[in-house]
Parts: C-alpha cells; sequence; structure tokens
C-alpha cells in the first residue's frame, strides 16, 4: 500500500431540492490510488467531486479524508487540489505566477516563486515557457499546466473533472499515459472523473461505474469489463452485444437463458450475481464483439448464433460485421484481421461462435444510452 | 446619376449633422481668441490670449474647479464601490429576483436629477436634526450632500459597466482560487479585481465626467461649495465675458486629446497584437520599435500633431502682444466715438438754437427747458454719460460702443450693477 491519503464517503446523499444527485454512496478510496468515477454526463459525479473539494456541503452522510470528517471545513482548509473541467487558469497572469498562486497565497518571495515554477515546468515538460500567458499555450500545454499548478499546492488528494474533454484524440490519448506517468511519480491519491471509458480503464487502479446518482460497481478496469455486476455498466463500458431473455436453467456458475431470438444459449454468471440468479428471472446475456468468432455453417448448439449479416466494415485492425439483432439494435462482431482473406457475408446468413467463459449474465436492467 | 445623387445627399447631410455638432463648440473656441468684450466671432478685432489671462486669474472659477475636482474624485470613490457591490450582488442573487434587483438598481437613473438633488438635501437635513447637529456639520456640508446626492444615480451607470464585464467573468477561476488556498477576500482581490479592473477604469471616468458635469442635482446640494458649472451659470446670469469661452476651450482641447490619446494606445495594442501573432517573442522586441509607432496609427500621429500645435500656442502667446492692434482698435472706435459725439453735439447745437428760437418767440410762458431727450438712444451717448462707467486703471478714455444697442452688451456697464 502507498502512503498516500485516503478518501472516503459514507453513506452519502446529496439533494439539490427535490432532485437527487447522488444517492447512498459508499466509496473507499486507498491512499495513492488513481481512482476513477466513470458515468454518462448527469449521473452526479462532479457533484461527488466537488463535495469531496468542498465547494458542496452532503446533505447526508460523510466525507472522509485521512480518516478526516470534512464537514464545516471550506474547500481553501483542504488537502485537496481541483483540475477543473475548463482548467480555469488565471488568465491575467502568467504561467509561473499561475503555477505558484498557491505560495503566493501563504506569502513566499518571488525568488523561491520562480524556482519552483521552474523545477515544476521542468517537470511537466515545459521549460522556459513560465513568462507566457495562458492564452499563448495551446490546449496541451495549458493542461499541464494546470496539473503543476495543482501539483504546486502540494495537495494529499488531486481531484481531475473531465480535464481531457476538451482535448483532440491525440492529444487525449498522450495526456493519459503523462496524467498516469505524473501519478506514479507523486505518489498520491488522484480522483477522476469522466464520462470516457477509454480514460477510465487505461488510467485507473479502481473505477467506480455511476448511473443517476448511484453507483453500480466500484472494481479494477479488468473487473468491470469482464464481470459487470449490472446492465448498465456491461453496456456503458465498452461495447457489448446484448440478448435478452428469461433464466431456463441454473448450472452452477453457468446457466441457460431462453432468448427472444436465438434460442436457448449458455452463458456465465456474473460474481455478484452468483447465487442470486434463478431460474424465471428476466435477464440479459452479454457478448462483447470479439469474443465472437465464425463458425462453419450449420453449427447448432447453445453458444451458437445465427443472424443475417446487414452490412460490413474493415476498421484496419478488425473486420466489423453487423447483423441482425434484437429490437433494431445490431449484433456487432470484431473479426482481428491478421491479413487473412476475408470474404464478402452481406446479405448472407451466418453462424457465429463464442465460448460461455466470455458471455455474462446479469439481471435485466437499465441499458446505457448509445 | 441616381447613385451619385444620392451619393452626394449623404455628404450634405454628414456636412450638416457635424455643423449642428460641432459648429457651436468651433465658434465659441474662436470667440475666445477675439479681443473683443463680448464673445463674437465677427467683427474680428485682434488675435488675443488675454481670455485666458482673465480666465486664471477669476477666484470664482479657479474655486468652482477646486470644488468640482474634489466633489468628482469623491464621487468616483464612492460610485465605484457601490456600484461594484451592486453588480456583485447582481450575480449572487437568487434568479428569480434578479429582474426586480435590477429595476430597483437602475430607477434612480431614471429619476429626475432635480428631484435627487431635493431628496438628498431634504433627507440628510432630517437625519442632521435628528441627530441634533448644527448647520456647521458634516451631514449638511456641501461637498458631502453633493457627492451623496450625484452618487445616488452615478452609482447605477457604474453598475451598469460593471455588470457588462462581470457576466463575462468565470466562477471557476475564484473556485480555483479557494481550492488552491486563498481565503474568499484574497480570492477577490487577487483574481476578481484584476479581472474587473478595465471595467472599474471606464466606470471611474464615466463618474467623473458625470460628476462634473452635473448642475440639477448640484444646484440643491452645493451649499457653500459652488462646483464650476454652478459658478458658470451663476456667472452667465451676470453677463458673458470671452474668459467662458477661453475655459470651455481648454474643456474641448483636453477632451478631444485624451479621446485621440486613448485610440492611439488602443490601435497600438492592436498593431502589437498583430504582430505578435506573426512573430515570436524574439523576433517582437527587435520588431516593435518606437519609430514604427506610427505605423498605421492615425490616432498617434494626431496625438503628436496635437501637442506640437498646443506648444506652438502656448509659445506664441508667451511672445505674442497684441497691444499695439488692441490699441489700434480703440482709437479707431474712439475716432468713430468722437465723430459721432461732434455729429451730436452738433445737432443738439442746431437743436438748442432751434428752440431758443422758439423761446424767444413765445415769451417767457415755459419755466424750465425740458430734458434734451429727443436723440433716440436716451442720454447714451451724451459725453458725460460714460465718466461713471470708468473703472479702468488706465487713464484712457472708455471708447463708447457705437452698435445700436446702447451699450447694453457692453460687460463694462454691467459692473456698475453689482
Amino acid at each position: 500500500m502507498s502512503a498516500g491519503v485516503g478518501v472516503d464517503l459514507e453513506n452519502l446523499w446529496i439533494r439539490f431540492g427535490d432532485f437527487v444527485a447522488v444517492r447512498d454512496a459508499n466509496v473507499n478510496i486507498n491512499g495513492g490510488d488513481f481512482f476513477s468515477f466513470l458515468g454518462p454526463s448527469g449521473c452526479g459525479k462532479t457533484t461527488i467531486l466537488r463535495a469531496v473539494s468542498g465547494f458542496l456541503d452532503p446533505s447526508e452522510g460523510k466525507v472522509l479524508i485521512g480518516g478526516n470528517d470534512m464537514r464545516g471545513i471550506g474547500p481553501n482548509k483542504r488537502p485537496t487540489a481541483l483540475i477543473f473541467q475548463n482548467l480555469a487558469l488565471f488568465p491575467l497572469m502568467k504561467v509561473w505566477e499561475n503555477i505558484t498562486f498557491s505560495m503566493e497565497i501563504k506569502g513566499a518571495s518571488a525568488k523561491e516563486r520562480r524556482k519552483r515554477a521552474d523545477e515544476l515546468l521542468d517537470m511537466i515538460a515545459l521549460p522556459g515557457q513560465g513568462d507566457k500567458l495562458p492564452s499563448e499555450l495551446s490546449g496541451g500545454q495549458r493542461q499541464r499546466v494546470a496539473i503543476a499548478r495543482a501539483l504546486c499546492a502540494e495537495p494529499d488528494v488531486l481531484l481531475l473533472d473531465e480535464p481531457l474533454s476538451a482535448l483532440d484524440l491525440k492529444l487525449r490519448q498522450h495526456m493519459r499515459t503523462e496524467l498516469r506517468e505524473i501519478q506514479q511519480r507523486v505518489g498520491i491519491t488522484f480522483i477522476y472523473i469522466t464520462h470516457d471509458q477509454g480514460e477510465a480503464l487505461t488510467m485507473s487502479d479502481n473505477i467506480a461505474v455511476m448511473r443517476a446518482g448511484v453507483i453500480d460497481q466500484i472494481a479494477d478496469g479488468k473487473t468491470i469489463y469482464n464481470d459487470p455486476n449490472t446492465a448498465f455498466a456491461a453496456s456503458f463500458v465498452g461495447e457489448n452485444n446484448v440478448f435478452r431473455g428469461k433464466i431456463k436453467q441454473v448450472m452452477g456458475n453457468e446457466a441457460m437463458i431462453a432468448t427472444n431470438r436465438s434460442g436457448d444459449l449458455v452463458a456465465r454468471i456474473s460474481t455478484a450475481n452468483q447465487g442470486k440468479l434463478k431460474e424465471g428471472d428476466d435477464a440479459m446475456m452479454f457478448i462483447r464483439p470479439e469474443a465472437f468468432a465464425i463458425a462453419p455453417d450449420g453449427a447448432t448448439g447453445d453458444h451458437f448464433v445465427t443472424a443475417r449479416v446487414n452490412h460490413e466494415e474493415f476498421e484496419g485492425n478488425v473486420f466489423n460485421i453487423f447483423t441482425e439483432g434484437e429490437g433494431g439494435k445490431e449484433i456487432k462482431v470484431s473479426i482481428p484481421n491478421h491479413g487473412q482473406s476475408f470474404q464478402d457475408h452481406t446479405g448472407q446468413n451466418i453462424t457465429l461462435e463464442y465460448e460461455a467463459q466470455n458471455a455474462v449474465l446479469v439481471p435485466a436492467g437499465e441499458l446505457a444510452a448509445e | 446619376m441616381n447613385l451619385s445623387f444620392l451619393r452626394v445627399s449623404i455628404w450634405v447631410y454628414l456636412a450638416i449633422f457635424f455643423l449642428y455638432l460641432l459648429g457651436p463648440l468651433v465658434i465659441m473656441s474662436v470667440t475666445a481668441f477675439n479681443s473683443s468684450a463680448f464673445p463674437r466671432m465677427t467683427p474680428w478685432e485682434c488675435l488675443t490670449f488675454q481670455w485666458f489671462g482673465e480666465l486664471f486669474q477669476d477666484q470664482r472659477i479657479l474655486n468652482g474647479i477646486k470644488n468640482s475636482l474634489i466633489i468628482g474624485a469623491g464621487t468616483v470613490v464612492l460610485s465605484v464601490a457601490m456600484g461594484l457591490a451592486g453588480a456583485l450582488m447582481l450575480t449572487q442573487i437568487w434568479p428569480k429576483l434578479r429582474a426586480t434587483y435590477y429595476t430597483i438598481i437602475i430607477a434612480p437613473i431614471l429619476i429626475p436629477g432635480v428631484v435627487l438633488g431635493i431628496s438628498t438635501l431634504v433627507f440628510w437635513d432630517r437625519i442632521n436634526r435628528m441627530l441634533g447637529l448644527g448647520a456647521d456639520s458634516v451631514l449638511s456640508n456641501g461637498i458631502f450632500l453633493t457627492v451623496i446626492g450625484q452618487s445616488t444615480f452615478i452609482a447605477s451607470y457604474c453598475m451598469l459597466v460593471l455588470v457588462a464585464r462581470l457576466q463575462r467573468y468565470d466562477v471557476a477561476l475564484t473556485e480555483a482560487a479557494l481550492d488552491l488556498g486563498a481565503t474568499h477576500a484574497q480570492a477577490f482581490r487577487k483574481i476578481l479585481l484584476p479581472f474587473m479592473r478595465p471595467a472599474i477604469a471606464s466606470a471611474a471616468v464615466l463618474a467623473f465626467l458625470a460628476s462634473f458635469e452635473n448642475y440639477n442635482t448640484t444646484t440643491f446640494t452645493f451649499g457653500e461649495y459652488p462646483t464650476l458649472t454652478i459658478e458658470l451659470a451663476q456667472k452667465v446670469r451676470y453677463g458673458i465675458t470671452p474668459s467662458i469661452s477661453a475655459l470651455a476651450f481648454i474643456i474641448v482641447a483636453l477632451t478631444v486629446f485624451f479621446a485621440l490619446l486613448n485610440e492611439a494606445k488602443l490601435k497600438r495594442q492592436e498593431l502589437v497584437a498583430a504582430a505578435r501573432k506573426n512573430a515570436t517573442v524574439e523576433e517582437l522586441a527587435g520588431k516593435i520599435k518606437l519609430p514604427s509607432f506610427f505605423a498605421g496609427n492615425v490616432a498617434a500621429m494626431l496625438v503628436v500633431i496635437f501637442a506640437a500645435a498646443t506648444i506652438t500656442v502656448v509659445g506664441t502667446a508667451t511672445a505674442y502682444s497684441p497691444d499695439q492692434c488692441i490699441a489700434n482698435v480703440k482709437e479707431q472706435k474712439q475716432l468713430e466715438a468722437d465723430q459721432r459725439i461732434q455729429e451730436l453735439r452738433k445737432q443738439r447745437e442746431e437743436r438748442r438754437k432751434q428752440r431758443e428760437a422758439d423761446e424767444a418767440e413765445q415769451g417767457e410762458t415755459q419755466s424750465a427747458p425740458k430734458p434734451s431727450n429727443n436723440s433716440g438712444f436716451g442720454n447714451v451717448f451724451a459725453p458725460n454719460a460714460l465718466s461713471g462707467d470708468e473703472d479702468e486703471s488706465n487713464a484712457e478714455p472708455q471708447p463708447s460702443t457705437n452698435g445700436g444697442f446702447g451699450g447694453a452688451f457692453d460687460p463694462n456697464s454691467l459692473k456698475t450693477d453689482e
């Protein structure tokens, strides 16, 4: 375990009038972790962040930082630093003044501030840019200045509110690795807010998946991807094909589901739902596009699906096949490109095969919007 | 053909418009340099700077300027502070109340200044009496009352200016400052205030100008501290001299100068920004130099021309003496007057002779001769009538105005009225 300071949310409720923004959140974030809150916009993740940083008071429950209840402690007294979605760099201050604002508040001399600013500028790979104005920097540079400014305050916990959302794709991917590197170097707790599952999966030690104020699942990225608790977590994180139906028979960790379209199929019950899903329950089966393989024609059984191909796409690393699915939703199949010749199936029926281990059963529930 | 007619009429319209707008100012400025004792452009007598000298020797005007400056400064401080507070409140207040609050805050602009003046006077007089203070207390001091009275509506102007800027402020900046450990006071001072600085400067200029030119509120509140506008109004009531034109000219000149200076500064910033886009910082250091200060900056050139013209005029004024010209004009007037007097005397003599002849004819029926009052101008042209008006130190005989107004516009003729 790292030496960083942990953050705990205990039975946290946040209401705005009649609207419940956060419903009974319980989260333990270990010190030194890179922890992400992942969810669509409006799910309450930013509200949680503002409660941790002190701009919002919880309606009920507690926010603990390093084991201390933060109730009644203002944002300027908490050991947290927040990186705003729009960065909120002070437009009239030069880069070095921005970075060392927290030192200015404490009355540090200009000389000390310059020195610290130069160190931090070296760390974020922007040496010699201290005398520019934020408006003279590029998006990615501003991003790094915002991180340096937050780190200069020497917080125990760094809070990041979708800081990469304004950047273009290439820069976003680059900043992901950079953020992760910085986090490992400084060793403090990062709490990261995002609606981009790619960011959450690549950077985080642990992820909390949120939906409409409720935390659906807290786990590491692999677990959330492979073993989702709910239909929402399964459909929100990564691409997934859904098959609806009723549980026909439970066989240990696996079960057979009678689907509406594709007959009886066998799948693994997700860990959190083992022993809970019973025969006759409404359930959903999720299979990732890459978990399918094309089977010889005419193969039948409880791990084969037959469907008509609507269209196909070549994406470079994969071939995507879209077949007729349930309720207007297509089933997407991704076949890795190994340089093999690929035959066009458009308009034909094909049989797809999967392993029961790679299909997950969860109780029927709300799906993430496309 | 139709198009050219349209174009011509636009130019004609523009010419008329600017004539209407600037004509009075130009004519008034010109009269400041005419030696004629009444501000007029024609007939042109002599180029003179004497009215500027008289202006700066007029204690009442100087005192008025001093009071106006003190009151202006007080109003700027009070109005900008109240305006900023009002603007901040507008952004903080519960959204549903915002429209109502805005209306209330803006109301003083719509209330006539006279009403504000009277109500300020009455209100503070009440307060003064409630506190049992005398007539010489701070609360009945003219400067205090005028600052308070003017600020009631000037603060609203300031608020309008400040709100416009405040609406572009990102509240996240304050939050970021708080998050980095600043107190609310520090966040205000180090983040919000610097952001508001340009708007505060505009509001301050606006407040000062509004205060400086205010008459209708001030007229009720000035007490023993008349401002420049009050002094001018009182002066005009007793007759107008070209020294008022001189003051007007100075004000016009200063306004034009500062407007040009501001324009030049803005233009320069624009040029720097444009250059900055195309060059790195190192290049810039070599590129933007003072010689190229004027490049493409008309306003800057005008400022320099203006400054040069001012220096020339002041230089000429110190070296130039219109005494000879004035003496010539005086002499000429004197001659004309003498001629006139001679004529009158002749006429009178003739009449007297005639009357005597008549009386001789009628015998001694009339006891006293009627005063000779048949010249059509009263007695004003009688040589003795002017002797009482002489108050100038030089013993030269006062030239009589030979206009058809019987000397009514001669400023000296009014001095005896005081």
